[in-house]
């Protein structure tokens, strides 16, 4: 049983001195899926990074990312593709599942690329989405809260 | 319907010979029956109208919809085989007809379900989303329902339709264990399919075995995560069942056209052969009339 053991733990060096070349190609790709009710963004995309704010604060997904499950805040989502341009988003709530297999889903109620806000629309957009029945944004505060996040930006 | 409008004219009696219909009757069917088309090619087209908008609506609602039953497939989640499991069942049609065989493939689905869980001793509710679900369903599940949702399928569902649902459900207050989304799922233009999604509760979930992976879940955001999921799979099912419900209307009306149309092929040379035997008998008449003097 001791012996067994230590054949296990002696086993997984010669394995590893083995496997570094296919440790780097066969790196764990980000299957990316960033879609709102009405529009998809990312649908199963291999990014490089994606920065998301949630309650407990915002935090970068790289692949092989441990496993979580959160739910968004009103702020800006940055998806860095491979090439390392990047791409910014407004969200306004929502959830985001990073799995085992390092497959992310991000869900947003309403997201918005930032190149299309402009502060005229983005008053309108804050009043009108007070109206948006949501179980999570129950809590008046956070609209303003998204106003301020869009003032921001 | 049409069964119903024939016996208005020709109110047949048994044991009787049927007398031959008069021009006037078959007149007055004949444009009946072309109103009848008439209106049913409209609805053809609007149905088409308001099935391409929902399907160009629905591939985005797909992944969205998917994306959000990702974690439930992902984590393999399966509802515990307890004996006190209190299940949910979540109907979703619309509140209008003349659409083919789309409330009742859901209706005999529902009831199926019902039947097998209460044979198993579980405890079972159901949310009837559309005016026609509730008819179907209240004369015999009625103790069953616990909310009813109208107003379905005259405008195309959005996000804030599947909130709302998801908010009536939980302020309902039934705690259930794990339930399913019944609804028509979109297959092509002819065709559709009765599906179920899984719905399971957040207790449910947190005590899966794989969810031991996932770190860093507090219970309160595994609550809004389960809302929000919630709202996402009713929202996936809306968007599925009105575009198969637009094809099923447009399919039931094309049919209806074409039977109309051939009612009216078959009326128009009875008419015709009722005018000539017409004007063959006053001619005889006078012929005959004729010859007497």
């Amino acid at each position: 049983m001791m012996a067994a053991r230590f054949l296990r733990r002696a086993l997984p060096v010669l394995r590893q001195s083995r496997s570094y070349a296919e440790a780097a190609s066969g790196a764990p790709q980000m299957s990316f899926t960033f879609a709102s009710p009405t529009q998809v963004f990312f649908k199963e995309a291999n990014v490089k990074q994606v920065d998301v704010p949630t309650l407990t604060g915002a935090f970068g997904i790289l692949p092989a990312h441990v496993p979580t499950l959160q739910v968004l805040r009103p702020g800006v989502v940055t998806v860095f593709n491979d090439d390392g341009s990047s791409a910014k988003y407004f969200v306004s709530s929502g959830s985001v599942t990073v799995n085992a297999d390092s497959s992310v889903q991000l869900l947003a109620e309403e997201a918005v690329p930032l190149d299309q806000l402009d502060i005229a629309v983005s008053i309108m957009f804050t009043f009108t989405s007070i109206h948006i029945e949501e179980p999570i944004c129950s809590n008046v505060g956070q609209y303003d809260q998204i106003y301020c996040e869009m003032v921001q930006i | 319907m049409f069964a119903r409008s024939s016996a208005l004219v020709f109110s047949p009696q048994c044991g009787q010979v049927r007398n031959m219909a008069t021009l006037k009757d078959i007149t007055i069917r004949l444009k009946s029956i072309k109103n009848i088309q008439k209106i049913t090619k409209s609805m053809k087209m609007v149905a088409a109208a308001k099935y391409a908008r929902a399907e160009r609506q629905l591939k985005p609602a797909r992944v969205y919809g998917n994306g959000a039953l990702a974690l439930y497939e992902k984590a393999e989640i399966q509802a515990p085989e307890d004996k006190a499991a209190k299940h949910l069942i979540i109907g979703v049609t619309s509140d209008r007809g003349l659409c083919g065989a789309i409330h009742s493939g859901v209706a005999k689905t529902i009831k199926s379900e019902v039947n097998n869980l209460t044979g198993a001793g579980k405890e079972v509710m159901v949310v009837n989303v559309g005016d026609k679900l509730r008819g179907l369903l209240h004369r015999t599940h009625g103790k069953h329902i616990i909310l009813n949702c109208k107003e379905v399928g005259r405008k195309p569902p959005n996000f804030g339709d599947a909130s709302i649902i998801a908010t009536e459900l939980l302020n309902s207050g039934f705690e259930f264990d794990q339930g399913s989304v019944i609804f028509n799922r979109f297959r092509s233009v002819i065709s559709y399919k009765t599906d179920q999604k899984p719905l399971f509760s957040t207790d449910t979930v947190a005590n899966a075995e794989t969810m031991g992976v996932y770190d860093d879940i507090d219970a309160d955001v595994l609550r809004n995560y389960q809302e929000f999921a919630l709202v996402n799979v009713i929202y996936l099912a809306l968007k599925e069942s009105s575009t198969s419900e637009q094809s099923a209307r447009m399919t039931a009306m094309d049919s209806a056209s074409k039977n109309a149309s051939e009612m009216i092929d078959k009326l128009t040379l009875t008419f015709n052969r009722t005018r000539q035997a017409v004007i063959t008998k006053e001619l005889i008449e006078i012929i005959s009339g004729a010859a007497a003097l």
